[in-house]
């Protein structure tokens, strides 16, 4: 390959931009960090990749991005409108008749699209598909007109039943596109042909909202890259783990809604396995958030639906991650009821915490690690300071929290950092111990480029076993771009008794999934090591609503007989296994096939990334310095690079490297593994 | 002595376990009102006494309080030669006993380790229909239980492993949707037999002694949270009182009145004022008035643990023939409307005993609406779901629209889901304008629900109240709007003579039933509400 083979991951983050490149012709890797421009998020992307490599010899871009995460949870998506069927504009609003929690009757809800951008047309199909009102287009362009006329820059057309005939919202689609000035319009049963109107409504209106947003943010970075003589694969990674093509992220971007966090439980799965930690918690420590996520047996758990805040439904298959409003840049300030609180609200990159000395003028979660003396002010991470102000840090907190609270600087800035650790521990705790998991079998892997500094807190708040620093926690997103599989996925309703289902025409349509959802993966250019197909039927039992997930038995590339007895046989399996008890004699029925196509991509040998033969602990000593634990400590200093294999160091420590600063508290001892990880326990 | 966080993980251990029976249920059941509405409930019981030691956080919040009753009842009965023993499972439906309605299957399982009885498991769901007068068993003209369906003692499905076909058949035969109640009654099995597996599986890995003290201690925290929470409250006695619009069967209110005392760290909730018990169906047991209680208190006190320590230092008084504390064969079939308006009530005189934590009253009714006809080829459908309306104004903000009642954490069951399983269309499915009570935080809205039959002819059925006596305001906020019931028939628009109550009325093809559901109460003065959000719920036709 002219370009050669370099493949990089790329993770924006609200603070920091992640590199991760790997040469698959050598089999080395390089890693990279630059602060996020946010607004001008294609400067930093670019200017990342170019200190890597020159654009030209890249043969694939692979991002994770929050953009789309974080444009919901700030509720800061674009004005969209919503079309819908006459009667029922409020769906949206009504959700499934819930309520935010059990015990307790506050909180309210917001919808994406409020109710004046609501707009119902007469149009009405049925549950059997068949069509009582057909759509009037001139009526549907005038509701689309007022939608314009009121600021919309996203459309999504919803129409009751589309997911059995998708006919009316096709022709509302075509009577819109006339008018429309923009991409960013969609129909629900292209987003999700899938029965239940709340959810697939929700899942097209969030679309709706992210479109402008994420369309134009991943249009820009393309048009930087390719400028800069960038002629490889642009893809972004998906909530459920897999890539997709730039093409398909703009049409569909509530598939990006955990697109970053999951590309970090993907590299964390891979490489806590490798280390023989199958059983992690990931904690992804950014700047803005907290993304928890457990692994069991190395594989991620996946969900079907995902809620990210109340009411707000996104039902896509995704990695289950958990996340709140605490990192780096989480503000500290003391509220009404002279209670201090830390997060959500964060500094983010501009301005940042106010040792960055970029006009931050809050007190962060950041500011407080670099008066303890845990970030080391002289020698920050990331690159783009030479220094971080600690006075003015000190300032700030003494202003904000010293003084309220009646404590010394020390003291104020050791508060923020306990209520920053018990967020962050009762994220771990829902996760872990609520769901059942017994913590001291689980390691924490703490990534992004503030986890270590809190990783011995949290292991002891929460009675974790150990402590997993994968030797480049600040780019474990990035990696995991570069070795997520390229993954698509299709559902399509039959809806059929299995004893009328023609084992034929199931073969016919599986073929034909298979082979467009093949035709993406050929577009995008990439190569793979093997590719794989799956098919799946979703049935129940005659009567019941639910359905259970049917795994078909055939070969990995999907070939294989089919029969009404093997499928019937698939599902009492399947059935049996997640519920119990079979009913015989009651038929069976089949709601949807999935197919999903997949990709495998190259897996890193993580060995390539080990310390070399001649690093020594000795060589790896960068001196001592203050840093408070209890009291202030004379504190051995190490570069975490230059350790060798097997080395054992006891806390008080701290080991630093490009991408994070990790601290062994007292009482703790970091051992490296032959990988480079550093392994985080309690001495003995 | 147990750690903290040994104690924290076998809580989440066994909070788990009900929740995966919950799950399983909901996805095996076969009618929606258990697998879309969740109307339906699992927890683990005390060996001796039955009383809750653990509950899902999935399932419905009122059978958390009324299950030990059925556990108890089981106890109670099977003693000596007829005690339960391993792979034995009990079923029942009486509510005398087990409190609720007949609507609500029982199903019981003891819990053997090394011979010893350990715990009870049991799963609770509402079937579709258990025969009586009316489809779905909501029957507004009740009185006596037998117009409201057959009434199932307790007793052995299961016997030591192997079902007991008769009782089956039994069950089978009493019900209009037959396949629908064979479905539910495996799911539930099914969630038994996961149930009794992870329980097991808990006790080989941490041992039945720590598993064990673990019970007691949580119990124990419960009861000694509760009654830090009242402690801190200030002595006193506040009475209170609202009213039920009617019984179903003669257009009189009904009062339902408390006088909350607090007295150190406990409470005693005198009933003694309320009405006598009735000739329809708006009664209920002392199991469900104890259980409506724990219900209201843990939405006074959310951060108290989900069991029975919570009722540890509550005395609850109820005077002799009181709609309360009903006898058989006294009609039970609408108890969801009292148990709403006692948790109205304890709301109200808790706003005066703590103002800074006021609720304004939710929308006060289960609103369940059944249609039922005949196919084209003679096979019988039921459609049944309760319907939503208004949170109440709260310190926190605006109340919210269309939410679920306070008894229930159940999920309302899709458009699209109900008009591929019935004849019927939704022609309106919108929220309420105006219909939230004003206030510095308003009441959150109620909502239109309109429904067209499609097929040639059907009956109709609704179960509700709040259409005289609306939803309350505190501290100054006003009332939500109240309920109203209509349909239409060959002469235009009718509403029922009993409000909000309709027994068997006749659709024809093209005609519609129309629910309007009550908003929330406002909380504060209507004048201190925020000119920025006056002037958003008018652009948004919130209040028109």
């Amino acid at each position: 390959m002219s370009r050669g083979e370099n493949v990089v991951g790329v993770d924006v983050g609200g603070t920091f931009t992640d590199l991760f490149l790997f040469d698959a012709a050598t089999g080395t890797a390089r890693v990279g960090k630059v602060p996020s421009t946010r607004g001008r998020e294609a400067d930093g992307f670019a200017e990342g990749i170019t200190g890597l490599a020159p654009l030209a010899d890249i043969s694939a871009i692979v991002h994770g991005t929050t953009v789309g995460t974080n444009a919901l949870l700030e509720r800061k998506g674009a004005r969209a409108g919503l079309i819908t069927t006459a009667g029922f504009r409020d769906v949206l609003e009504m959700r499934r008749r819930d309520r935010r929690q059990t015990w307790g009757l506050t909180g309210t809800f917001v919808p994406v699209i409020e109710r004046d951008m609501r707009v119902e047309v007469a149009e009405r199909t049925l549950a059997d598909g068949s069509i009582l009102t057909a759509v009037d287009p001139a009526e549907v362009r005038a509701a689309a007109q007022r939608l314009l006329d009121a600021g919309a820059e996203a459309l999504c057309i919803v129409f009751l039943h589309s997911y059995a005939n998708p006919a009316n919202e096709r022709a509302a689609l075509e009577a819109v596109r006339t008018i429309w000035p923009n991409a960013h319009i969609a129909i629900s049963s292209d987003i999700l042909p899938e029965i239940r109107e709340f959810e697939r409504t929700s899942t097209a209106a969030l679309n709706a909202v992210l479109q402008p947003v994420v369309g134009g943010y991943i249009a820009a970075l393309d048009a930087t890259l390719r400028q800069g003589g960038f002629g490889g694969a642009f893809l972004i990674v998906q909530s459920n783990g897999g890539v997709m093509s730039v093409e398909t992220a703009a049409r569909l971007p509530v598939r990006t809604a955990l697109s970053g966090p999951a590309a970090g439980v993907i590299a964390a799965a891979h490489i806590a396995t490798e280390a023989g930690f199958p059983d992690v918690i990931t904690g992804d420590i950014g700047g803005t958030s907290f993304d928890v996520s457990l692994v069991a047996g190395g594989v991620p758990a996946l969900a079907a639906q995902s809620t990210l805040d109340f009411g707000l439904v996104v039902r896509t298959p995704m990695i289950e991650i958990t996340t709140i409003g605490a990192g780096g840049g989480s503000i500290a300030r003391v509220d009404a009821a002279g209670l201090l609180q830390v997060g959500p609200q964060s500094a983010g990159s501009i301005p940042g915490p106010v040792c960055y000395g970029a006009g931050g003028d809050r007190p962060t979660v950041t500011d407080a690690n670099v008066v303890l003396g845990r970030i080391n002010a002289e020698r920050p991470i990331g690159g783009k300071f030479a220094r971080l102000d600690a006075a003015a840090a000190a300032r700030v907190i003494a202003r904000d929290v010293g003084a309220p609270l009646r404590l010394d600087v020390v003291a104020a800035a050791e508060a923020i950092l306990r209520v920053a650790n018990a967020r962050m521990a009762g994220a771990l705790r829902l996760v872990s111990i609520e769901r059942g998991h017994d913590p001291k079998k689980f390691t924490l892997m703490p990534f992004g480029g503030g986890g270590a500094l809190h990783a011995g807190a949290l292991i002891r708040d929460v009675g974790l076993a150990r402590a997993l620093v994968p030797r480049f926690p600040g780019v474990t997103s990035a990696l995991g771009c570069v070795i997520a599989d390229m993954r698509h996925d299709r559902v399509r309703t039959l809806n059929r008794m299995l004893a009328e289902l023609d084992p034929a025409a199931l073969r016919a349509e599986m073929d034909a999934a298979a082979s467009s959802l093949a035709a993406l993966l050929n577009r995008a250019g990439m190569a793979f090591t093997a590719r794989r197909v799956a098919h799946a039927l979703d049935m129940n039992y005659a009567g019941q609503t639910h359905t259970v997930a049917v795994p078909l038995p055939l070969e990995p590339d999907g070939s294989g007989e089919l029969s009404q007895a093997r499928i019937a046989a698939a599902f009492e399996a399947a059935y049996s296994g997640s519920y119990g008890r079979l009913l015989p004699g009651v038929p069976m029925r089949v709601l949807n096939l999935r197919s999903a196509v997949t990709g495998v991509r190259p897996k890193i040998d993580l060995l390539s990334m080990a310390p070399t033969a001649d690093a020594s602990i000795e060589s790896a000593r960068r001196g001592r310095r203050r840093v408070w634990f209890d009291g202030w400590t004379d504190t051995p200093v190490f570069g975490r690079l230059g350790l060798p294999v097997g080395a054992v160091i006891a806390g008080p420590a701290v080991l630093e490297q490009p991408d994070t600063t990790i601290l062994i508290e007292p009482g703790l001892s970091g051992r490296v593994d032959r990988f480079g990880n550093l392994i985080l326990e309690a001495s003995r | 002595m147990l750690d903290p966080v040994t104690l924290a993980v076998l809580k989440g251990r066994l909070e788990q376990i009900a929740d995966e029976m919950d799950a399983t249920l909901f996805r095996a059941a076969f009618n929606p009102t258990i697998a879309e509405a969740h109307d339906a409930c699992h927890g683990i019981y005390d060996a001796a006494t039955g009383a809750t030691l653990i509950q899902g956080k999935s399932g419905l919040p009122i059978f958390v309080g009324v299950m030990a009753f059925g556990v108890r009842a089981v106890i109670d009965k099977f003693t000596g030669d007829n005690a339960p023993a391993e792979g034995d499972v009990f079923i029942f439906n009486d509510p005398y006993l087990g409190g609720t309605h007949l609507s609500d299957l029982r199903l019981v399982r003891p819990c053997f380790r090394d011979g010893r009885l350990f715990c009870w498991l049991a799963s609770v769901g509402h079937w579709h229909d258990v025969g009586g007068a009316v489809p779905g068993n909501y029957n507004p003209a009740a009185t006596e239980y037998f117009q409201e369906g057959v009434l199932i003692p307790p007793v052995r499905l299961i016997t030591a492993g192997r079902l007991n076909q008769d009782i089956l058949d039994i069950l089978l035969a009493a019900s209009r949707m037959p396949m629908s109640a064979y479905g539910d009654l495996n799911a539930h099995l099914s969630a038994l037999d996961l149930g009794a597996a992870r329980v097991a599986a808990l006790l080989d890995e941490y041992g039945t002694e720590m598993v064990a003290a673990a019970l007691g201690e949580l119990t124990a925290r419960a009861a000694a949270q509760i009654r830090a929470e009242i402690a801190a409250l200030p002595d006193g006695t506040w009475h209170e009182e609202d009213f039920l619009d009617n019984d179903g069967r003669t257009d009189v209110p009904l009062r339902i009145a408390c006088a909350v005392t607090v007295s150190g760290d406990r409470l005693k909730l005198d009933f003694t004022g309320s009405a006598d018990a009735c000739a329809g169906p708006v009664n209920i047991s002392r199991a469900t008035t104890v259980a409506s209680v724990y219900v209201a208190l843990k939405h006074l006190f959310p951060e108290v643990a989900a069991n029975s320590g919570v009722l540890d230092p509550i005395d609850i008084v109820l005077p002799p023939n009181a709609l309360l504390d009903a006898q058989r064969p006294k009609p039970v079939g609408g108890y969801t409307e009292t148990i709403l308006r006692i948790i109205d009530v304890l709301f109200c005189a808790f706003a005066r005993i703590r103002p800074d934590h006021a609720y304004g009253n939710a929308y006060g009714t289960i609103n369940a609406l059944s249609i039922a006809g005949l196919r084209p080829d003679g096979q019988r459908w039921v459609m049944f779901s309760f319907f939503g309306g208004g949170h109440g104004g709260n310190p926190e903000g605006d109340g919210l629209s269309h939410g679920n009642p306070p008894i229930a954490t159940a999920i309302i069951p899709p458009v699209e889901i109900m008009e591929a399983a019935y004849p019927i269309r939704f022609t309106q499915w919108a929220l309420r304008p105006g219909s939230g009570g004003a206030g510095t935080h308003r009441g959150g809205m109620g909502a239109i629900y309109e429904i067209e039959l499609r097929d040639s002819s059907a009956e109709a059925f609704v179960f509700a109240e709040r259409a005289r006596f609306a939803p309350r305001g505190v501290l100054g906020g006003g009332s939500g709007a109240p309920n109203v019931v209509s349909f239409e028939q060959d002469d235009g628009w009718h509403t029922p003579p009993l409000a909000s109550k309709v027994v068997g009325v006749r659709l024809k093809r093209g005609q519609h039933i129309r629910l309007e559901s009550p908003g929330g109460g406002g909380w504060g003065d209507p004048a201190g509400r925020d000119p920025a959000a006056v002037a958003r719920d008018k652009r948004l036709g919130y209040v028109p």
